[in-house]
């Protein structure tokens, strides 16, 4: 069988809304863009980290001293788990008609996030208490920015879950609303590749050298 | 669904499963290698960093759905990206680490 | 209540931080002028308030512009803001020639903070709330009727990015009232600009307004990317549009990828001094050579997003005015892309000096040296361009033409800058400040000012006085050299930049020279402003209403002085390269469409001013610690934004009957003019149709 073209990132509505279809290709092209931007934030944090953890230490904490790996792991678990459940939400978006699988895998990927929110905020307050706190060295002052900036979009796209499933309860499926719910999808799947640097570079490398 | 809908229901669900398989795959790869200290120190950072572009790779291409089939903006606004990515990351470390070196 | 309670209210704000109150304090020349200048803004609003209450305009302003989303009025707006800042930055820039010009061995009239000050708040308006919203103005105007859309492809996002912009101009403002600017300079290095040595809030005044203004210009650009990519009329494929249709897009995708390193300076910046982190300080691990290295990774992309858009407008007034295509329109394209990607690999030849070994720097320098070969090839495509051409010398192609001129010379002296032992030698003095000049003056104000002539007539209707336009050109010319050339060779004998008192007496004659070369300078933009009302109070006998006073080529000019607000009655066809003139040449320009169709434009909005003055507020509460104000206009925005994705009734239709009676109408009126020859394009017989030669 012939593939239907492909016209943005993310699931293609396709041939099942064909409206919504067409009318993704700029506005989800805009916030693929947009992505783009965010992701050189990323990376600028990233090229800071990657000097300042090995060059600001300032006598301070280490990375292996403050790093907790069993937490880290449990974290980027459930990250990649509500990166599944959104898939799945996805595909109830663009396969189910009844909202009901729709609201089941999103409120399934909100409480996966929510769960990893918690986890890193229990990790920077064991942090804190321990001593190693952003002001302590310029080591520090990288990890929880750079960490934490992952920590705050990831909350944002909560927010963002909150109030798309007011939306679909308020407005229905508009296509409006299902094209909002196609750039949450790229926006969360994005941060799940950020999470994949952080655990590699920051936690793995951090443990391992 | 109508009948052509199951069929890219079928393949659309598979996509997630192949990625969602390979990225836990990956990941705890990655960890195992790390927290069981597998291989000598070198060639475990170069191994992890081999398996998070190769986790990355798959969370482009099975979550995201970017591929050779895609439009052709967006794959090379990925490829783009990445260069000026590997500009920006690896001049800012060679530098600082250059300038690092000359000051001890 | 005692008084501190109150302070608290607000912050860290007392009644000695406005500037009047200082000025009656401390009466010293340096307070008097500070309090001049804080009086001239206020004086200056009370004056525009007064304005708009006595004319009504206070309706007109709010519903036809300020909460307007059509692509042509922001772009308007943003010019307004370009043009007030620079009314206030050219100031500064011949106060501060003044100042230097009588210091020597004496104080002068400025104190050393004052003229910090100064330099820090000229070199931050004319980069941040001059230059970059007078391109990101003349794109919007332009780009979409020349790709022949009807608008850009998020319009609220773009009226969004205007008032973010438009709030970090007005926090610099503030700054002029209420509290001190920073005097760390447009670069804001640390550990100067750290709390230990700026403990004031003049830092949080940069940090707080370039911010904004960052935020504004990412989103600008994710939207002008996706206007020209998704949006192009049928048949503009990408090789098929204008040049400055070209530079829009690699500026566009400059300021994606460069304006995040800058947000992230200056939030790094931010959080050294207000949470006591340690990235840029010189204890406890913090490196301030990163600041250097991650503002100049925007910082060098930055250069090119700001000339770009004015190779752009050299390439259309160029090729206009000497009635020709474009010369070498491939080779312009590749080398527009050659120099976006290059501008991300030189960030380092703004700091040889700062200790990194000779093999660095000599890389960077030599991809420095590289940038110069395509802006070399579009300088001989330019001159191609005018060889046997029709040249006619209007204001925008003398101002292009002394930008050929100019801008090579800045680009020997870049490329003599390049080296890094050179570099060693004139680092951080008047030489650099003269080159980079030299380069922004010709390359983004000349191209700017260009623009502004050439498409003023399509957007009001009417020319502007060309006499008054070429007075100011002679003073923009003769004021730049007079002004700078002087500054290469104070350099080379040593003269710092950014220094308030001198104490080398033959220093003086050079400076007294760049002195009367600034007032040129400002000259030139008086007569710019005298230009302007000259045009509005003789607008009746200037009208183009055919909209095509120039014989244009590309689409801008195939619809009336000024467009409908949907641009195209029908969206045209394109079937190549300089569409308009194809269009007139085979006699389909003015033709009627068999039909039209209803038009769905987007409503006004009040989500971008509620954000744009809630940004305000957020700024100016961050600057002074008002932390209750912080977390209101945080929510405004946010508030505003989330409220916004609930309206669904967000586009009004414009019947196809409309379009078509208002359409044929301008039709007929296009064919009951007369046309014009190039040779009588400056008199009034030019009512904007041109004469097709066969």
């Amino acid at each position: 069988m012939k593939r239907e073209p492909l016209l943005h990132p993310g699931l293609n509505l396709g041939s099942t809304d064909e409206y919504a279809h067409n009318e993704a290709e700029p506005v989800i092209f805009g916030f693929w863009v947009f992505l783009m931007a965010d992701l050189v934030l990323f990376a600028i944090l990233f090229a800071t980290y990657a000097s300042m953890s090995v060059q600001g230490q300032a006598d301070g904490p280490t990375p292996t001293d403050v790093f907790d790996l069993p937490s880290a792991f449990i974290e980027t678990m459930l990250l990649l788990a509500s990166s599944i459940t959104f898939g799945m939400a996805s595909l109830a978006l663009k396969y189910k008609a009844d909202g009901l699988h729709l609201v089941f895998w999103l409120g399934l990927t909100f409480c996966l996030g929510a769960g990893f929110v918690g986890m890193e905020v229990r990790d920077f307050w064991v942090m804190t208490q321990e001593g190693a706190v952003p002001q302590r060295s310029g080591f520090l002052s990288a990890f929880f920015l750079l960490v934490a900036t992952h920590g705050i979009h990831v909350t944002a796209g909560l927010f963002w879950m909150i109030v798309l499933l007011v939306q679909l309860r308020v407005l229905g499926r508009t296509t409006a609303v299902k094209l909002r719910l196609m750039r949450l999808a790229l926006f969360w799947h994005m941060l799940d590749i950020v999470w994949v640097c952080i655990f590699t570079f920051v936690y793995l490398f951090g443990v391992a050298q | 669904m109508t009948h052509k809908h199951v069929e890219t229901y079928a393949r659309d669900f598979r996509s997630y499963c192949i990625g969602g398989v390979l990225a836990l795959a990956l990941t705890a790869l990655a960890f195992w290698l790390v927290m069981f200290e597998i291989l000598p120190d070198f060639e475990r950072l170069i191994a992890i960093s081999i398996l998070a572009v190769a986790q990355i790779i798959v969370h482009f291409r099975f979550f995201l759905h970017i591929s050779w089939y895609s439009h052709r903006d967006d794959l090379q606004l990925v490829l783009f990206t990445s260069l000026i990515l590997f500009l920006m990351v690896g001049g800012t470390i060679w530098i600082l680490f250059n300038l690092h070196e000359r000051m001890m | 209540m005692t008084s501190e309670s109150i302070f608290s209210l607000l912050g860290t704000l007392t009644p000695q931080d406005i500037s009047f109150v200082q000025t009656f304090e401390n009466p010293v020349m340096s307070e008097f002028i500070d309090g001049a200048a804080g009086s001239v803004l206020v004086v200056g609003m009370i004056i525009v308030v007064g304005l708009l209450t006595y004319y009504r305009g206070w309706k007109t302003l709010w519903f036809d512009w300020l909460t307007s989303v059509d692509h042509k009025k922001v772009g308007i707006m943003y010019i307004v803001v370009a043009f007030v800042m620079l009314a206030r930055a050219i100031i500064e820039g011949v106060l501060m020639r003044y100042q230097q010009s009588i210091a020597v061995n004496d104080p002068g009239i400025l104190t050393a903070d004052h003229f910090g000050q100064l330099f820090s708040t000229h070199g931050s308006i004319m980069i941040f709330f001059m230059a970059m919203p007078f391109i990101t103005g003349m794109i919007n105007y332009i780009m979409p009727q020349q790709i022949g859309a009807r608008d850009v492809s998020f319009p609220l996002l773009n009226a969004i990015s205007l008032w973010l912009t438009a709030a970090g101009a007005a926090l610099v403002m503030i700054s002029l009232v209420v509290g001190k600017f920073s005097t760390g300079g447009w670069t804001a290095y640390p550990p100067y600009t750290g709390i230990e040595f700026s403990p004031g809030e003049g830092v949080d005044y940069w940090i707080w307004s370039i911010s904004l203004t960052s935020i504004g210009s990412t989103l600008t650009g994710v939207n002008f990317a996706t206007t020209i990519y998704k949006n192009r009329a049928p048949g503009m494929t990408l090789f098929r549009m204008p040049l400055f249709c070209w530079t829009s897009l690699c500026t566009s995708v400059l300021m994606i990828f460069a304006m995040a390193p800058l947000t992230i300076a200056t939030l790094m910046l931010a959080l050294d001094r207000y949470a006591g982190f340690h990235f840029f300080t010189n204890d406890l691990g913090g490196n301030m050579m990163n600041y250097a290295n991650l503002f100049w990774l925007f910082g060098h992309p930055e250069v090119y997003i700001l000339i770009l858009p004015a190779f752009g407008v050299f390439s259309e007034v160029i090729s206009t005015f000497s009635g020709k295509t474009i010369y070498g329109y491939k080779s312009l394209v590749i080398a527009t892309m050659s120099i976006a990607v290059l501008s991300f690999t030189v960030w380092l030849h703004h700091f040889f000096t700062m200790g990194q070994g000779a093999n660095v720097n000599a890389i960077f320098g030599i991809a420095t040296m590289l940038i110069g070969v395509p802006t070399g090839v579009k300088v001989y495509d330019w001159l191609l361009t005018m060889v046997r051409g029709r040249i006619r010398l209007t204001t925008a192609m003398l101002f292009s033409i002394m930008f050929l001129v100019t801008f090579v010379i800045g680009g020997l002296t870049g490329v003599i800058l390049a080296n890094p032992p050179v570099d060693f030698a004139v680092h951080n003095s008047l030489f650099l400040v003269a080159h980079f000049h030299n380069m922004v003056i010709p390359g983004v104000l000349f191209g700017m000012i260009a623009g502004y002539q050439f498409w003023f007539p399509k957007a009001f209707g009417f020319r502007l006085a060309e006499r008054w336009g070429k007075a100011s050109f002679w003073c923009w010319s003769f004021g730049f050299y007079l002004a700078f050339m002087p500054l290469y060779a104070l350099g080379l004998m040593g003269a710092m930049r950014r220094t308030v008192e001198w104490f080398r007496p033959e220093y003086l004659g050079w400076l007294q020279v760049s002195f009367v070369g600034a007032l040129l300078l400002f000259s030139g933009f008086l007569f710019l402003c005298v230009q302007l009302v000259v045009s509005i109070r003789q607008r009746d006998r200037r009208r183009v209403p055919a909209g095509d006073p120039w014989d244009g080529r590309s689409l801008e000019w195939s619809n009336s002085a000024p467009p409908p607000e949907y641009n195209f009655a029908v969206i045209p066809h394109v079937s190549g390269k300089d569409a308009f003139t194809q269009m007139k040449q085979e006699g389909q320009a003015y033709a009627s469409p068999s039909a039209y169709e209803d038009i769905a434009v987007p409503k006004n909005s009040i989500v971008a001013p509620v954000i744009g003055i809630a940004a305000i507020a957020f700024g100016f509460a961050l600057v002074w610690h008002i932390w209750w104000l912080v977390a209101l206009s945080f929510l405004a925005m946010w508030g505003a934004v989330i409220a916004r994705s609930f309206v669904t009734d967000t586009e009004r239709v414009i019947p196809a009957s409309k379009v078509r009676a208002d359409h044929e109408a301008w039709l007929q009126q296009v064919r009951e003019c007369t046309t014009t020859s190039r040779e009588q394009e400056d008199t009034n017989s030019n009512v904007g149709r041109a004469e097709v030669l066969a």
